[in-house]
């Protein structure tokens, strides 16, 4: 079970990794952001099954800061939308050079 | 003496500082809540978290004064701890004392806002103690989710609130990375604790491990986001541009020696034996950072676009001394990141005195003739800018700051000479745009239609006077500082020679 656990979590991995290169609404690169963090999750719990409970601890921290994480992000992107009205990437262009 | 870290009391002992700075962040964060937002109570809390940050110095001292150590365990105690903490309170002190007086030009009433730079300075803290990958993970994320919001901190500037989005979501991305890193490391070995990786990767020779290798790659990535290294530097200039000018220098100094911390404990204390399989990289890393950040920099109209492309470079020069591997490269980082961070407040302070208020950037060439109109001003960024440089003499600091990490490198055993061949190579193309920014400010004339500058509040004279003064002092007796550099330069381990039977030069 480990080394299929360990693949789908690299595959979700990458998925998340794709998505934020390739999409353009803060939204859903956001979304492709947390697929990654949980992609992680998974690593760590499949791998505490081999080496105990450390890797689960870590899945709880991760968990906690991506909550965190997400209440922050959020609210950057409701101000940003206040501002523009928009939160595709490609209209948020001010800062360049 | 010896603490033992699974005594609760001596566990409070090693964390007081931390502890301190945390607990009068929280007492202060009920306290801005209190009132409503106005520029007095904004003051107010900003000489609270002064008071407390000194407070916390203070308690920094005291605990390192009084010389205990631990063998083992989720966090160090030792000089490089407690010199790194210096560094970054002193970069967070700073921010706070020209924030206070910025805010209230700026139109920003959040007294919070003095808080989030304590909460940010506890992450960096934890950062520069941490001995175990979680704690690393923690230390990263209570650093870097205050600063998202610091960024965003001018609600009102839709430039702000661009920074604070790219920031945000690059250094999510980034840290996806970094815990996929971990989360790869600990499945290589089984362990989070740093020591513990180190010895699990000699016992079972792990050095091949396509998992530790991939795992150490990302953790690369991750940390070469926290420090603005090319070709994971993009978000910085944009961040810079939009944040306010304090701000800007906190997120260029201090978050940066706190990444700059974690990365030389991870790599020295974990990654030692393995070091002929990341040196090639990380020196790669840093010739691109110096090369591109510099040529870049040169092209740069507005000044915190220029100075964010200045901090990316430096973090070059700084990863030539993580790439050294040895206990004086790890002396000479401290001592440039105190030079660094002295700098960088200053020039930053500079830049948030000249900025006009509301949307508009901060072009170079508003510097023009700085010196007919605010002569004090004009002399302290040419100290600032000189330093950064890394000039003899007037650049102070700065100068010994590249002198000891030149010798570093060359002296460690890789004898990094083409390395630092490049450091100095591209700090000549670094001149060209320090010094067109000093001939602006002392030789071009004043625009007759230049907007009048408003003479700086106390304490960003304050600021400005004690910043040029220490680079400057400490330039003319660096012996001064440099005992206690040198003893917070930790040690890689012994290694195995035939380890490093893969070449350190590139």
């Amino acid at each position: 079970m480990l080394a299929e656990s360990l693949l789908l979590s690299a595959v979700l991995f990458t998925i998340g990794v794709v998505g934020v290169l390739t999409r353009r609404n803060a939204i859903i690169l956001f979304m492709c952001v947390e697929l990654m963090l949980n992609a992680v999750n998974l690593s760590f719990v499949a791998l505490s099954k081999l080496y105990g409970a450390t890797g689960q601890v870590f899945v709880i921290m991760v968990m906690t800061v991506a909550a965190a994480e997400a209440a922050v992000g959020l609210a950057i992107i409701i101000s940003i939308f206040r501002h523009r009205q928009t939160v595709h990437l490609d209209d948020i262009n001010l800062l360049k050079g | 003496m010896i603490y033992d870290l699974a005594v609760p009391s001596q566990l409070l002992a090693a964390l007081l500082p931390d502890l301190t700075l945390m607990g009068g962040a929280i007492l202060l964060l009920l306290a801005a809540a209190w009132r409503p937002e106005s520029d007095a109570h904004q003051r107010l809390i900003g000489r609270g978290a002064m008071g407390l940050v000194v407070l916390t110095m203070g308690s920094v001292i005291a605990t390192a004064l009084r010389g205990a150590t631990v063998t083992d365990g989720p966090i160090a105690m030792d000089g490089f701890r407690w010199t790194m903490d210096l560094v970054i309170l002193l970069g967070a002190l700073g921010t706070i004392a020209i924030s206070t007086e910025q805010h209230v030009r700026d139109g920003i009433k959040h007294p919070e806002s003095h808080v989030l730079v304590l909460f940010a300075a506890s992450g960096m803290m934890i950062l520069a103690a941490a001995r175990d990958l979680m704690v690393i993970f923690l230390g990263i994320e209570i650093m870097s989710v205050a600063v998202y919001v610091l960024a965003g901190l001018n609600r009102r500037s839709s430039r702000a609130a661009e920074g604070a989005l790219k920031y945000f979501l690059l250094g999510a991305f980034a840290t996806g990375f970094l815990l996929y890193g971990m989360a790869l490391i600990y499945g290589a070995t089984g362990e989070t604790r740093l020591q513990e990786i180190a010895a699990a990767l000699i016992r079972h020779s792990l050095a091949l491990d396509p998992m530790f290798l991939v795992g150490m790659g990302l953790l690369l990535i991750g940390l070469a986001f926290k420090v603005a290294a090319v070709p994971f530097h993009m978000w910085a200039p944009d961040v810079y541009d939009g944040a306010p000018a304090p701000i800007a220098g906190f997120m260029a100094a201090s978050v940066k020696a706190a990444a700059f911390a974690t990365f030389l404990r991870i790599w020295y204390e974990t990654f030692y034996s393995v070091y002929g399989l990341w040196a090639n990289t990380v020196a790669w890393v840093a010739i691109l950072t110096m090369v591109v950040g510099n040529v870049v920099a040169l092209s740069q109209t507005n000044i915190k676009r220029m100075l964010a492309y200045s901090s990316i470079v430096h973090s070059g020069y700084l990863l030539v001394a993580v790439t050294a591997g040895t206990a004086v490269a790890s002396g000479a980082v401290t001592f440039y990141l105190l030079a660094y961070t002295l700098a960088t407040l200053g020039a930053f302070a500079v830049v948030g005195a000249l900025q006009p208020v509301g949307e508009t950037d901060a072009p170079i060439a508003s510097y023009e003739g700085l010196w007919t109109v605010r002569p004090w001003l004009a002399v302290g960024m040419a100290i600032y800018l000189l330093a950064f440089l890394g000039f003899p003499v007037f650049g102070g600091m700065g100068f010994f700051a590249k002198w000891y990490l030149l010798s570093a490198a060359i002296a460690s055993p890789g004898r990094l000479v083409l390395l630092s061949v490049i450091v100095v190579l591209t700090s000549v193309i670094s001149a060209g745009y320090y010094l067109s920014i000093i001939r602006a400010m002392f030789m071009k004339p004043r625009a007759a239609d230049a907007p009048e500058i408003p003479a700086a509040g106390p304490l960003t004279r304050t600021v400005l006077v004690v910043a040029a003064v220490l680079i400057v002092a400490l330039g003319i007796l660096p012996g001064q500082i440099t005992p206690l550099t040198a003893r917070s330069g930790f040690a890689p381990h012994p290694v195995d020679p035939a380890l490093l039977s893969i070449p350190a030069q590139p």
